[in-house]
């Protein structure tokens, strides 16, 4: 059964990876491909280090989050990859304690009205009155 | 936080900004943790920029070369990696349970983490797409000479290719084969022959002269 998604990652990406390989091995194809993959990546790190949790705690929750998202049907084929990481930290912030899901969904409506009056081009900032 | 807030005449739409799911949950998460302590965006910035500017397979390189002009260091690195690299002197310092895994005649190493994608970040930077797939995790321990094949190497028959799975706590890095026809190389340009698929083991280090 994993034949047929490793057939199409090998035309699109094996090919692009010759690519890549061939060029100097400090150049290299970017980091996060969107700013917010950076963001989530940053606040595991900055999570961990305050000792949040430990890696073995993350990589059993990012485990998970993969599996789930397996199970539902996401091809895996590691270009959903930050989607899983994301999923991963909310978990284990709720996990922890950090904050629950009602938070959470009050703080993605403010930042959903904060940008929606935001002109566009403009930095979206958060305001009381978006929490409101 | 869905997207019927935006079901709006197009022009409108325009007019002002729009944050799509995955950056309304990003952005909820580093504002709640920021208010709540846990996190510092200015520390937040530098871990960004650190991985974006400073760290890559350009690191990783660096330490094969050290390690083929250098059997002492070579020996110390495959006895504790973490150690080495960080008493050398040579290299920023890395986090711990970082193990060199040696190619040699006859023997050769990938590595995998089947469970995510747990990856020697201070030496090679960020994973490629490839490696964080399904079909590279499940494949490359089940058919290690199939995934070999389709990154275009064929290794004897007779070679031993042994599959490390990564957990959180040990990071692996492939000491790929110097290539023969660089005696006397100065490391810089021996670095040159290391890539990263190299560390990873679904690649060899270059020849010298395969370059264009």
């Amino acid at each position: 059964m994993p034949t047929a998604p490793m057939d199409r990652i090998d035309e699109r990406q094996l090919a692009a990876l010759g690519a890549l390989n061939a060029i100097p091995a400090n150049e290299r194809a970017p980091t996060f491909n969107e700013p917010w993959e950076a963001q989530a990546f940053a606040i595991t790190l900055a999570l961990h280090r305050r000792g949040v949790f430990t890696w073995d705690e993350w990589a059993s929750t990012l485990g998970r989050a993969i599996r789930d998202a397996q199970a539902s049907g996401d091809p895996d084929t590691g270009s959903t990859y930050y989607r899983h990481w994301l999923a991963a930290i909310e978990r284990i912030v709720r996990d922890k304690g950090l904050t629950d899901e009602p938070t959470l969904a009050r703080y993605r409506e403010a930042w959903d009205r904060a940008a929606e009056r935001t002109p566009h081009g403009e930095p979206i900032v958060l305001t009381p009155s978006d929490l409101a | 936080m869905s997207d019927h807030d935006h079901e709006h005449e197009h022009d409108h739409d325009r007019d002002h900004s729009h944050l799509c799911d995955v950056q309304l949950r990003v952005r909820a998460l580093e504002t709640i943790l920021t208010e709540k302590g846990y996190i510092d965006p200015a520390v937040l910035d530098q871990i960004v920029e650190h991985f974006e500017t400073k760290v890559g397979p350009h690191v990783g390189a660096r330490v094969v070369a050290h390690a083929w002009t250098d059997t002492k260091f070579k020996a110390a690195l495959l006895e504790d990696a973490t150690r080495a690299i960080n008493e050398s002197g040579l290299f920023d310092q890395i986090g711990d349970h970082l193990v060199v895994v040696e190619n040699r005649p006859g023997e050769h190493n990938m590595v995998v983490c089947t469970l995510c994608s747990c990856y020697p970040w201070d030496v090679l930077g960020l994973p490629p797409v490839w490696y964080k797939s399904a079909p590279y995790r499940s494949r490359v321990v089940m058919d290690p000479r199939g995934v070999l094949a389709e990154f275009g190497v064929t290794l004897p028959e007779e070679t031993k290719i042994r599959v490390w799975d990564s957990t959180a706590e040990t990071r692996f890095l492939v000491l790929p084969q110097r290539p023969a026809g660089t005696e006397g190389w100065p490391e810089e340009r021996l670095a040159e022959l290391v890539t990263r698929d190299s560390m990873i083991g679904t690649r060899l280090a270059e020849q010298p002269g395969a370059r264009p």
